[in-house]
């Protein structure tokens, strides 16, 4: 089982190279990091702006695959991403970040796979009641809402709150409120109340897919036989539910895990730009906006990574949850 | 299992005292948005006794399940369900879920139809076992609820139970499972257990351990049983009372003799007409039961089986008749003493009585109305008999026949790490005119043999000849013509049938294939209809308004469409309810007669096989272990595996099969992976336990091939010696086999 898991990471973690690669060419091919000296005036000499281009190791003039190999030669060598077109090094960038969209990611990612799966049982428990068309109409309207649209919402409601509690309860303008000093507990709890909002959205959209899919997979468990076995051996209806059925539900959930870990991620970079959250969103978006395509190729990485964990836990997930597959 | 042979004897049932249940008016009704609701179970009351085994029988959706899944409270939420359940002095409907559970499991058990679903995939089966043993003593630790689950595996006959009770559900074989389940449902040493369709998800062989180790159940826990089935057989040799059920009503009810020997209900006596009798098949015609059950949704006025029944009268379709007792003497011994009156209402006390509900009952029960007048046995097809020309060249010959599946391990880098023998070396041949029946095991390689056949390629190794002509080599166009030759139908008349084609497209495409021109094409679809028994004017009516026999007589049409020699029935009944059975298979055997073809007629069904083959092979792990003409196999099965096969099909009449012996097999099937030195059989074979060592050596090192004795082919070492033969026959001794 080990070894299978073992063999299921060396294949993701070969997927990821291939969308990094990728990512760089197609960022490389794309993007055109020259143009923004062009526009400067007094425009740079040709020779200063092929300086600067080759020292990023972007110059469109050497072949596409051959800064390919370069990047990838450096990342394996020096363990360097390059620098990006601030001059800062990408990789002391991504690390300065990454804890910030982390914790956003993790936190919603979490409460949303647990609310969703409640949610989803729930609705398959009470098919076509009232509770159930409210929560599958719910997660519909969420699908069909633009991430940044449900922040914005998000916002509103919060400033509403606010006004009426006459006190700013809720804050949501970036992660901490600046010059804050106080105890180390005072500082959690700030950072905290500025991660509700994002959080809350995130969970949204993450409890909108888990909820349709959970139900779908409990209701398909709710007529199988071996719930009237359970029954007939003397559980009642919720107990049976329960033990038998939710625990056996659970198993293709750990594989949508993986799947819609991805979309979490794309959705929590609207919401950093929305929130004024220096994550890994915003850092993305500026990297495209400013033709940094190694600032582009870093974070595909990272994502990558990200991915390549969640879909090495899925099959660890899927392993303990289900003994068909063990062997 | 310790004991080869059991021989249940049953229990005597406590009659007289108060009943352990007590159904009475029991009524079932499923709510359907904007429709009329389905009535699933109409008014129905019987009665079981304390150590009672109780048969209930009846076709698919004739609410047999249903009824037991009301009083076990397990019906979907959406049921209405109405009368009275009384069980051990407590009225179950009105008890809620909480306290329902608290007598589910304990006081009264369930074993459900497949095996495959009803275990949770994710526990181990010994923890499914602990917990109907933990839920009801909450005194009981843990530790000794597993070693109390090991102890019923081993009641149940589960070798090495106490690695077996780690192992998970789908580590188990069906029979397995089934045994599993049945030591869940013993667990707690109910009152009564319900079997719903135990066996029908099982092959013969294991039908045969499990009803012996329900039996056996039964006798370790004095528990009434509830055995719900559609297979009279079934019943026939273990229930006490039988209750037949139709369209929601209990139709008849009466012990067990009373109902085979002189049954008072048309629809009873159509069924036990129809159904093939390994005893008798083959030397007469069944006797069709024709027509479909009523709609739930739409139940006629009258009598729900006057559409069918060939006696109803006028009052038949206007009111329905209630149960009653019926006639003044029936056969000697036959009623049993100080019952109801004649005519007298039974509602909820029908203690003791045979009760039916037919206007007409009284005439069948006096003797007026004779079996064979209320379903007459229809007369042979009156046709030229052919010259059944022994020296004419066969339709189909395979000789060596090998299909070899190689076992592979590893994603990108396969490598071969056994393998599977489906087909290993397998020879018949059939004549024009005549039917083969390939009778085995589910994976002993029967349909790997015909898919090999209908292929038409040339095999791994071996020959196949159709009409004298070797399959191998031949050119498209000849292989094109060669399969108009051959065709198949198929075993689920659901499935075969394309749902979104009118039915006169799907018997045309063949023609279309083999480019006849529409007109011709309409021509022949019209006359194929007629000549499966449908109306010709249905060609533009779609797969789903038809009824599962019709549906397959859409198959056979099909099949007959390009004019073959020969045609492969796979399974082609087994589908289809009992009622509908005898029908179709009356419909193949016209058919072969009239168009002179050839069947090769694959089934697990014995009865079936002994009344419409002429010739029968018996496959076991991808052998033929005996091949020969169908009545003298079955007169004197020689292979101790055909012995045990024949011995485990139960026979639809309680005098012969409660005298019968068995010869049960022990355990499974191997694995086709494994490689057995000697006979493959050997395992299970009950003759190998019998001899002596020096014998047994033989066994053990060679490999058995097809001898001739007298006309019959039989792969086995020891025909001479063995003792077998004459418990497995279908006469039976009055003595028990002890071994």
């Amino acid at each position: 089982m080990a070894f299978y898991i073992f063999r299921r990471f060396v294949n993701y973690f070969f997927l990821s190279l291939i969308a990094t690669c990728l990512a760089y060419v197609v960022s490389s091919l794309a993007l055109d990091p020259a143009a923004k000296y062009y526009g400067r005036n007094p425009q740079p000499t040709q020779q200063t702006i092929d300086n600067i281009l080759d020292g990023l190791g972007v110059n469109p003039n050497v072949p596409v695959l051959q800064r390919l190999w370069d990047w990838l030669v450096n990342l394996v060598v020096h363990g360097s991403l390059g620098t990006g077109v601030n001059g800062v090094s990408i990789g002391d960038q991504i690390i300065s970040r990454a804890g910030v969209s982390l914790r956003l990611l993790l936190i919603g990612s979490l409460i949303g796979a647990l609310v969703g799966v409640t949610l989803g049982v729930w609705g398959a428990v009470r098919q076509y009641k009232l509770s159930d068309q409210v929560v599958t109409y719910g997660s519909y309207l969420i699908f069909a809402t633009p991430t940044f649209v449900i922040g914005v919402l998000l916002m509103i409601a919060a400033t509403a709150l606010n006004g009426a509690a006459g006190a700013q309860l809720i804050n949501f303008t970036g992660e901490y409120s600046a010059g804050l000093s106080g105890s180390w507990w005072d500082l959690t709890l700030d950072r905290g109340v500025h991660l509700l909002l994002p959080t809350i959205a995130l969970v949204l959209i993450g409890a909108a897919g888990y909820s349709r899919y959970q139900r779908s997979v409990m209701l398909d468990v709710l007529s199988a036989d071996f719930i009237r076995t359970a029954r007939a051996k003397g559980r009642s209806r919720n107990s049976a539910l329960v033990r038998h059925g939710v625990r056996v539900a659970l198993i293709p959930m750990s594989t949508f895990f993986a799947y819609s870990f991805g979309t979490l991620v794309s959705g929590s970079i609207m919401l950093e730009i929305v929130f004024s959250f220096h994550g890994m969103g915003e850092f993305a978006l500026n990297a495209i906006s400013q033709s940094d395509i190694n600032a582009v190729a870093g974070t595909t990485l990272f994502v990558a990574i990200l991915i390549l964990f969640s879909s090495t836990l899925s099959e660890v997930l899927y392993a303990a949850l289900d003994p068909r597959v063990r062997n | 299992m310790t004991n080869l042979l059991l021989n249940g004897s049953p229990a005597r049932p406590g009659r007289g005292q108060t009943p352990l249940l007590e159904v009475t008016d029991l009524s079932v009704t499923f709510p359907q948005r904007g429709g009329p609701a389905v009535q699933a179970v109409r008014g129905i009351s019987y009665q079981v006794h304390k150590g009672e085994f109780l048969g209930i029988v009846g076709e698919s959706g004739s609410g047999k399940s249903v009824s037991s899944l009301a009083l076990m409270g397990l019906l979907p939420s959406s049921a209405v369900v109405t009368g009275s359940i009384m069980f051990g002095g407590r009225s179950l409907l009105d008890l809620n879920d909480q306290q329902l559970s608290r007598i589910r499991g304990r006081e009264i058990s369930m074993i459900f139809q497949d095996p495959l679903s009803a275990l949770t995939p994710v526990y181990t089966v010994g923890d499914q076992i602990a917990e109907a043993l933990l839920l009801h003593d909450p005194a009981l630790t843990k530790r000794a609820a597993q070693v109390r689950a090991v102890e019923l595996l081993t009641v149940v006959g589960i070798p090495a139970p106490e690695r077996r009770a780690r192992a998970f559900p789908h580590e188990f074989s069906g029979g397995m499972r089934q045994r599993a389940m049945i030591a869940m449902s013993i667990a707690n040493d109910p009152l009564l257990i319900i079997a719903d369709e135990p066996t029908t998800a099982l092959d013969v062989t294991i039908q045969a351990q499990i009803l012996e180790v329900l039996e056996t159940a039964k006798n370790l826990t004095g528990a009434a049983v509830v055995l719900i089935t559609h297979d009279l057989g079934v019943v026939a040799g273990h229930a006490d009372r039988i209750a037949v059920m139709y369209a929601g009503k209990l139709v008849e009810n009466g012990t067990t003799q009373e109902v085979f020997a002189a049954p008072h209900m048309p629809y009873t006596i159509g069924l036990l007409r129809s159904v093939p009798n390994m005893q008798t098949a083959g030397t007469e015609r069944l006797v069709p039961l024709e027509g479909r059950p009523p709609s739930l949704t739409a139940l006629p006025r009258g009598c729900p089986f006057a559409a069918r029944c060939p006696i109803s009268l006028d009052a038949c379709h206007e009111t329905e008749p209630v149960l009653l007792v019926h006639g003044n003497a029936g056969p000697a011994g036959m009623t049993a003493p100080g019952t109801a009156a004649p005519g007298a209402p039974v509602a909820g006390l029908a203690e003791a009585a045979h009760v039916a509900a037919c206007h007409r009952s009284d005439e069948i029960a006096d003797g007026v109305l004779t079996r064979p007048d209320v379903f007459p046995r229809p007369a042979p097809l009156a046709v030229a008999h052919r010259e059944k020309d022994q020296d004419a060249q066969p339709v189909l010959t395979v000789t060596g026949l090998v299909r070899h599946f190689p076992l592979t391990k590893g994603g990108v880098f396969s490598r071969q790490i056994g393998t599977v023998r489906a087909v290993d070396g397998v020879s018949f041949s059939i004549l024009p005119g005549q039917t083969l029946g390939l009778v085995g095991e589910s994976g002993c390689g029967k349909s790997t043999t015909i898919l090999e056949i209908l292929e038409m390629t040339k095999p791994q190794a071996g020959q196949i000849l159709i009409d004298g002509r070797d399959v191998t080599g031949l050119g498209r166009a000849e292989l094109l013509r060669l399969r108009k030759d051959v065709q198949i139908v198929f075993q689920d008349p659901m499935a075969a049938l394309d749902p979104r084609l009118p039915i006169g497209d799907i018997i045309g495409e063949p023609l279309t294939v083999h480019g006849v021109k529409p007109a011709a094409r309409r021509a022949r679809v019209a006359e194929l209809l007629d000549l499966v028994g449908l109306d010709p004017q249905m060609a533009d009516r779609y797969p789903h308004e038809f009824s599962g026999g019709q549906r397959q007589r859409v198959g056979i049409a099909r099949a007959l469409a390009t004019n073959p020699r020969l045609v492969v029935l796979d399974e082609p009944v087994s589908a289809l309810d009992v009622s509908i059975q005898a029908g179709v298979i009356n419909l193949l055997e016209d058919l072969k007669e009239q168009l002179n073809l050839s069947y090769l007629f694959v089934a697990h069904d014995l009865a079936i096989v002994r009344q419409i083959a002429d010739t029968v092979a018996v496959m076991y792990l991808g052998r033929i272990v005996e091949y020969g003409p169908v009545a003298e196999v079955f007169a004197r099965p020689r292979h101790p595996y055909t012995q045990a096969l024949i011995s485990a099909a139960p026979i639809p009449d309680p005098v012969i099969e409660r005298r019968r012996k068995r010869v049960l097999l022990q355990g499974d099937l191997p694995s086709p992976t494994e490689q057995i030195d000697g006979c493959n059989f050997r395992s299970r074979c009950p003759l190998y336990a019998l001899l002596a060592p020096q014998d047994r050596s033989l066994c053990e090192s060679v490999d058995p091939v097809l001898e001739l004795h007298a006309t019959v082919q039989t792969a086995c070492h020891h025909v001479e010696q063995n003792e077998l033969a004459i418990s497995a026959s279908l006469a039976g001794r009055e003595e028990d086999l002890v071994l």
